[in-house]
């Protein structure tokens, strides 16, 4: 076999990912050719040199504790870990008793959370994000106009002078494949998310019983002329109702 | 009755996400690192790092417990960057020949041995390598370093990349020849 046949399983081989056998031969033929043995060792060194190479970048340690946090934010405590066991078997009980009814509207409550946890999560990533928002001004007048054509649907933002909130900014959001606005208010320090989507792109969703808190997030939600609104932030409820009375006052 | 159910899907959820904390967490640093390479940029890096996080821990439930959980993760990395403004401007500059198989090489390309070449590479440092990485198209960046860098087996890379192995090996076959290259063309500037 010619030379180039053999280095043409070099890398393979150095990768050690070449059939025991080939390896066995592979390993035969650079004990008695000089050229393929230094041809391999050229390869040996540039793979150790990629290697070491390979390391360049470290993470912000500011970064890795925002991720970290975020992930945190859904870890089990203590309580949930030792006796989600026991809830889990009581539960298959339970539910076994409750029948189709309470199964069906379990289901489309835990459509529900599914829908806040992901609104929560986007809301969170805007927080975190080192560009929160694509249109960025305090102005109603220039948010407002920057969403047409983005999103298939209109609404109005009320005048927020006299309130402690503050319009920061907006961008497209997607739930459900389903393209709506998300904006973004600053209180005090906090930042709280507001979310408008199209009522019948998100599925059935009930007023009353929208979770009021998600991760510890406060969220409100209401439906309005077609469109459904969400209300997300880390601020108190009494915060979260204000932002949301304004919001609504605009129609 | 109901209350329990949503306390067990609460805590189930949790659960889930502590599994995949500790699965997640002790990965991050290469993650990001890799993002980095991908993206060559800081701000970029963070941003896919976040997606991918955030995408990650939503679909864990699709995630198979057991199966290759750094597979996994790296593909929706990789998968969050083809879909983002810098991966698409980076892949659509790439030739579609880059997969071609080995037969299509430039002849005499393989059989170096002493040549001033190799010699050249083996006295390349760290730095050199690193900046000959970075000019490499993304195809080939990222078959090396999941390859050399993460050490993974064809299978895993085939796997993230979503490519045949036999792609596996004719890329990074490739990718190590355009990275010697480079090297050299760095080295005699």
């Amino acid at each position: 076999m010619a030379c180039e046949s053999w280095t043409e399983k070099l890398d393979a081989y150095f990768d050690g990912e070449l059939p025991a056998e080939e390896a066995r031969a592979v390993q035969e033929h650079l004990r008695g050719c000089s050229s393929c043995t230094a041809e391999g060792l050229r390869r040996v060194q540039q793979k150790r040199t990629v290697q070491a190479a390979g390391q360049r970048f470290t993470p912000d340690p500011a970064f890795r504790a925002r991720i970290q946090s975020s992930i945190a934010a859904r870890r089990p405590s203590p309580w949930g870990r030792y006796w989600f066991p026991a809830f889990a078997t009581a539960t298959v009980a339970a539910v076994v008793v409750a029948g189709a009814f309470l199964l069906n509207a379990q289901h489309e409550r835990g459509n529900q959370q599914q829908l806040i946890s992901e609104l929560v999560d986007q809301h969170v990533a805007t927080l975190a994000s080192a560009n929160p928002v694509d249109v960025i001004s305090t102005d109603r007048h220039t948010v407002k106009p920057w969403f047409e054509g983005k999103i298939p649907f209109t609404f109005n933002l009320s005048e927020l002078q006299g309130s402690p909130f503050t319009l920061i900014g907006g961008k497209v959001s997607y739930v459900s494949q389903s393209p709506g606005a998300e904006l973004i208010f600053r209180v005090r320090q906090h930042q709280i998310s507001v979310f408008i989507f199209q009522e019948r792109g998100l599925g059935e969703v009930r007023d009353k019983e929208a979770p009021r808190s998600a991760l510890s997030f406060e969220v409100r939600s209401w439906q309005h002329n077609g469109l459904r609104y969400f209300v997300i932030g880390d601020v108190s409820g009494q915060d979260l109702d204000k932002l949301s009375e304004l919001i609504k006052a605009a129609g | 009755m109901v209350r329990w159910f949503t306390l067990v899907c609460v805590s189930e959820e949790r659960s889930l996400s502590g599994s995949f904390e500790e699965l997640a967490m002790p990965l991050f640093d290469r993650i990001y690192n890799f993002a980095h390479w991908l993206t060559q940029d800081r701000e970029e890096a963070e941003d896919l790092v976040q997606e991918t996080y955030a995408k990650a821990l939503k679909g864990f439930r699709t995630f198979q417990q057991g199966t290759n959980f750094r597979a996994w993760i790296y593909q929706i990395l990789r998968n969050t960057f083809l879909t983002s403004r810098t991966g698409m401007k980076a892949m659509a500059t790439v030739s579609l020949e880059m997969d071609g198989d080995e037969a299509a090489l430039p002849a005499g390309t393989l059989a170096i041995a002493d040549t001033p070449e190799s010699i050249l590479l083996e006295r390349s440092d760290r730095q050199l390598v690193q900046e000959a990485l970075g000019r490499l198209p993304v195809p080939y960046r990222e078959v090396l370093l999941l390859c050399e860098f993460e050490e993974m087996s064809y299978q895993e890379i085939s796997a993230t990349l979503a490519i045949p192995m036999g792609t596996v090996m004719s890329r990074s076959s490739r990718a190590r020849r355009a990275l010697r290259d480079t090297v050299l063309q760095l080295q005699t500037k």
